[in-house]
């Protein structure tokens, strides 16, 4: 087991040099967005005199290496600031919004992952039969039709049509979770229609990769029923690629969800990086998207040591 | 139709109009038909439909566009109309636009200048309570105006009170306004959304609170997702029939136009346009478009070639189809421009002026005279300028190729238009915001050293009229002076303006207003929840 712990902490380490990296990337392109955060606030109404004073409050005379390190030094020890334009701290302004799209996260993954699996085996022990045909091309349609036309046609059918689901993702705190699961139902929906494609296909060829082996010639030579095989045989073999693709796509759970989140009003993180780089806002984007990058980080390290201990090869020293 | 007697029709009719299931055409067009005359029926709309007594109750939900996260309670810095329609809500101002356009009381119950309209007075509302409890005194309003004064204010409406050189709390509730120059137009200023009056705090005042002293006070919100109010009942004015406002915003229009079908609200405070025939079908829902001060311009600085010979200016001028622009670009919901910048619903409207017209023959002859045949210019625009700028650009330039004109449309970034585009370019495409008054626009916009004169206009006569009617108080005298400027605009000035585009909104069947919405803002002047009601 010492050689999954020395890979997660290698790992780590080489995460927070990435995170850093990204930090100087996410500084250098804010300050290349034209305009800045006075004009941004003041809008078209803002004059020399009153954008120089806004600048002067917010310390924005300042070069941009002197304002960056300022917030690193910060940022090493776990205080990432206030939001410039609000001035409530950066963990207020994101706890609830992360909260919500990790809550809208969890609930597609939790439909999208079983879903794509067992009808990943389903397909592979299927192939090339009418269901397989209809299940791929059904797949592929979904993944390849952007997320807000596939939220306006669920809106279309599920909501304006039939009333069967609120069109407007509006939560408030007083909700049963019952209410919560059925206003947000129509986004997590259409996230699962996006992501499910992609795991559904890579457990499949996985399957499929296997099922030529010879140890599965040998099962089935030995009369086991063919679901069996997969389930036992195949299935176990398959888990690493599957784990990656499930992982990738749990990170896109998290952080490819902007056009959900407008086109449903849903108060996710995704709709405050938005604002935020409208207005210029640095801390609040930085934050965003260290937790973006943060969450691809996480997630693939996971994906990386659930790989190697389903796989005993690699799971015992030689 | 079956025949009944008339007087039980209109009796009929007049409960269905008054549900809203009636608009008051069709109303007009029945009662004829049912043989009721002309005067009648128009009498019995006014009397028995249209005055019918607001019902109070229920819960207004109202979705709205342009709201960010990051928009603060600090009145110095609303900019988005999410903080513009809450700010109708939540806190009061001294004066406030009336539904039919004209100036009502609002915190002030009555203001008058010395007849050099160098120093106004305005009384404030004795019983006017902040949503705390406490009285609103002059001390407040003093505090309020303060807060966009000064060198270290951050308000976007410090340019508004430049010339305001001290203000006065005489008692408790009498405020005097001390300017260096005569304004005859500062109760009109005062409408101004910045300019909300917030509890005096220490030397400044509490924004951050989000206490005021409007017709709803906050429950709970979030900048940017939803806010919820309920009446305040120690408010001052009249109106405020709902129980509860829901505010949710919605800046997406298909989120808009989805959550108002499917009834999620019962308002939207921007319809899009392209669906907008669509919308129309829907039984339960009634579109309002009303004319607005708010136009599109193209301003060319008169300074640059070929823009400094006026014979070009006109020529552009005259290129330009507006009815088709309006009828392709607009849906129909604008009003033509004239190329002077004060709109019909606006005080001061000269009506006499001629309608310039499409005329690439009169264009031709013009350029000829300047020299300039074969003109070819660069128009800047970019897709955020307002839903369709590009295209407009693009037909304009169709438009003006028959007056032998070339027009190179440049699409410049969205983002940074107004910092790096506007005002650097000679000639651009620009929305503007409807202002109260034409002084506070030509002031801005036209005036010789005016730091926003997009056109680089430069016109002595124009400059000494505007200075004079500031300080104008007899109306007659004044309205002339505001035709001969828009005369100098409209032939020598270096902007040409399209039109300017309607406020266009829609709402639930059930939720009823009055017979005239005002021009200033979106939803009846931003104060729907305060003005409307449930049938």
């Amino acid at each position: 087991m010492s050689d999954v712990l020395s890979i997660v902490l290698k790992r780590l380490g080489l995460g927070v040099i990435t995170l850093f990296v990204i930090s100087v990337l996410i500084f250098g392109a804010v300050e290349m967005l034209p305009g800045d955060i006075a004009e941004a606030v003041l809008g078209m109404g803002a004059t020399e005199e009153n954008v120089a004073a806004m600048r002067e409050q917010l310390g924005l005379n300042q070069p941009a290496p002197v304002r960056y390190f300022d917030w690193l030094s910060g940022a090493v020890v776990g205080d990432f600031g206030v939001s410039l334009v609000t001035q409530t701290p950066v963990g207020e302004v994101i706890g609830p919004r992360f909260a919500n799209t990790l809550f809208l996260a969890t609930y597609a993954a939790a439909i999208a992952v079983p879903v794509a699996i067992f009808l990943g085996v389903v397909v592979a022990l299927l192939r090339n039969t009418l269901f397989d045909r209809v299940a791929n091309v059904l797949a592929l349609t979904s993944i390849s039709s952007p997320e807000f036309f596939l939220g306006y046609i669920l809106i279309l059918y599920l909501s304006v049509k039939t009333g069967m689901f609120p069109a407007i993702a509006k939560i408030s705190g007083d909700m049963t979770f019952l209410e919560l699961l059925q206003r947000t139902f129509l986004p997590a929906l259409t996230m699962v229609l996006v992501v499910v494609a992609h795991m559904m296909r890579m457990t499949r060829a996985a399957i499929i990769n296997l099922l030529s082996s010879p140890y599965i010639e040998m099962a089935r030579l030995k009369g086991m029923p063919a679901w069996r095989v997969i389930i036992k045989h195949a299935l176990p073999n398959a888990w690493a690629p599957i784990i990656n693709v499930v992982a990738l796509n749990l990170a896109y759970l998290i952080t490819g969800v902007v056009l959900v989140e407008v086109v449903f009003v849903y108060p996710g993180i995704g709709q405050l990086l938005v604002d935020s780089v409208t207005k210029r806002d640095f801390t609040v984007v930085q934050a965003c998207c260290l937790i973006f990058a943060a969450t691809f980080i996480l997630l693939n390290l996971a994906a990386d040591v659930l790989a190697i201990l389903t796989n005993p090869r690699l799971r015992y020293k030689k | 139709m079956p025949q009944k007697s008339d007087p039980e029709l209109l009796v009929k009719m007049a409960e269905e109009a008054r549900k809203g299931r009636l608009s008051r055409r069709d109303f007009m067009n029945f009662a004829l038909a049912a043989g009721i005359g002309t005067s009648m029926a128009s009498g019995f709309w006014t009397t028995k439909v249209a005055m019918a007594a607001p019902k109070k109750g229920g819960t207004f939900r109202w979705g709205i566009h342009d709201g960010n996260t990051s928009d603060t309670h600090d009145p110095g810095t609303y900019v988005t109309r999410q903080m513009i329609f809450l700010a109708h809500q939540y806190r009061s101002y001294l004066t406030m636009i009336n539904p039919d356009n004209s100036l009502g009381p609002d915190l002030a119950t009555s203001w008058e200048a010395t007849p050099d309209a160098k120093q106004w007075t305005f009384k404030l509302h004795k019983d006017a309570v902040f949503h705390s409890g406490k009285k609103v005194t002059a001390k407040d309003v003093v505090a309020s105006m303060n807060h966009h004064r000064g060198e270290k204010s951050t308000s976007a409406a410090k340019s508004l009170l430049t010339s305001v050189t001290d203000i006065i709390a005489d008692d408790d509730h009498t405020v005097t306004f001390k300017l260096n120059g005569g304004n005859a137009d500062l109760p009109w200023l005062m409408t101004d959304y910045h300019l909300a009056v917030c509890p005096a705090d220490g030397d400044g005042i509490d924004w951050k609170s989000g206490d005021g002293c409007g017709p709803y006070k906050i429950d709970s919100g979030e900048f940017g997702v939803s806010w919820s109010l309920s009446r305040h009942d120690g408010w001052h004015g009249e109106g405020a029939y709902f129980d509860k406002v829901e505010m949710t915003i919605l800046n997406d229009p298909n989120a808009r136009q989805t959550a108002l079908v499917t009834g999620d609200v019962d308002c939207v405070s921007l319809v899009d346009l392209k669906t907008l025939a669509l919308l129309k079908r829907n039984p339960n829902i009634a579109v309002d478009n009303v004319p607005s001060g708010a136009a599109i311009t193209m301003p060319m600085f008169c300074d640059t070639a070929p823009f400094d010979d006026v014979n070009v200016r006109q020529a552009l001028k005259l290129s330009i189809d507006r009815q088709e622009i309006i009828d392709k670009i607009a849906f129909g919901a604008a009003t033509m421009g004239n190329d002077f910048h004060l709109a019909p619903v606006q005080p001061y409207f000269p009506e006499e002026i001629p309608q310039r017209e499409y005329d690439p023959d009169k264009a031709k002859s013009l350029l000829k005279k300047a020299g300039a045949e074969g003109l070819s210019v660069s128009l800047s625009t970019a897709d955020s300028v307002f839903s369709g700028a590009v295209d407009m650009c693009v037909l304009y330039a169709e438009q003006a190729k028959k007056a032998g004109i070339k027009i190179n449309v440049v699409r410049e970034p969205s983002d940074g238009y107004y910092s790096d585009v506007w005002l650097k370019k000679p000639f651009t495409a620009v929305s503007w915001g409807a202002r109260p008054t034409p002084d506070v626009m030509f002031s801005l916009a036209y005036k010789d050293d005016a730091a926003w004169n997009e056109s680089h206009w430069q016109n002595a006569e124009f400059n000494k009229l505007l200075l004079q009617a500031k300080a104008e108080l007899d109306q007659k005298k004044r309205a002339e002076m505001y035709h001969d400027m828009c005369m100098l605009m409209r032939d020598d000035g270096g902007t040409i303006i399209p039109f300017f585009n309607n406020f266009v909104y829609a709402r639930r069947k059930n939720v009823m207003h009055g017979e005239n919405l005002a021009a200033s803002w979106s939803c009846d002047g931003a104060r729907a929840p305060s003005r409307w009601w449930f049938a």
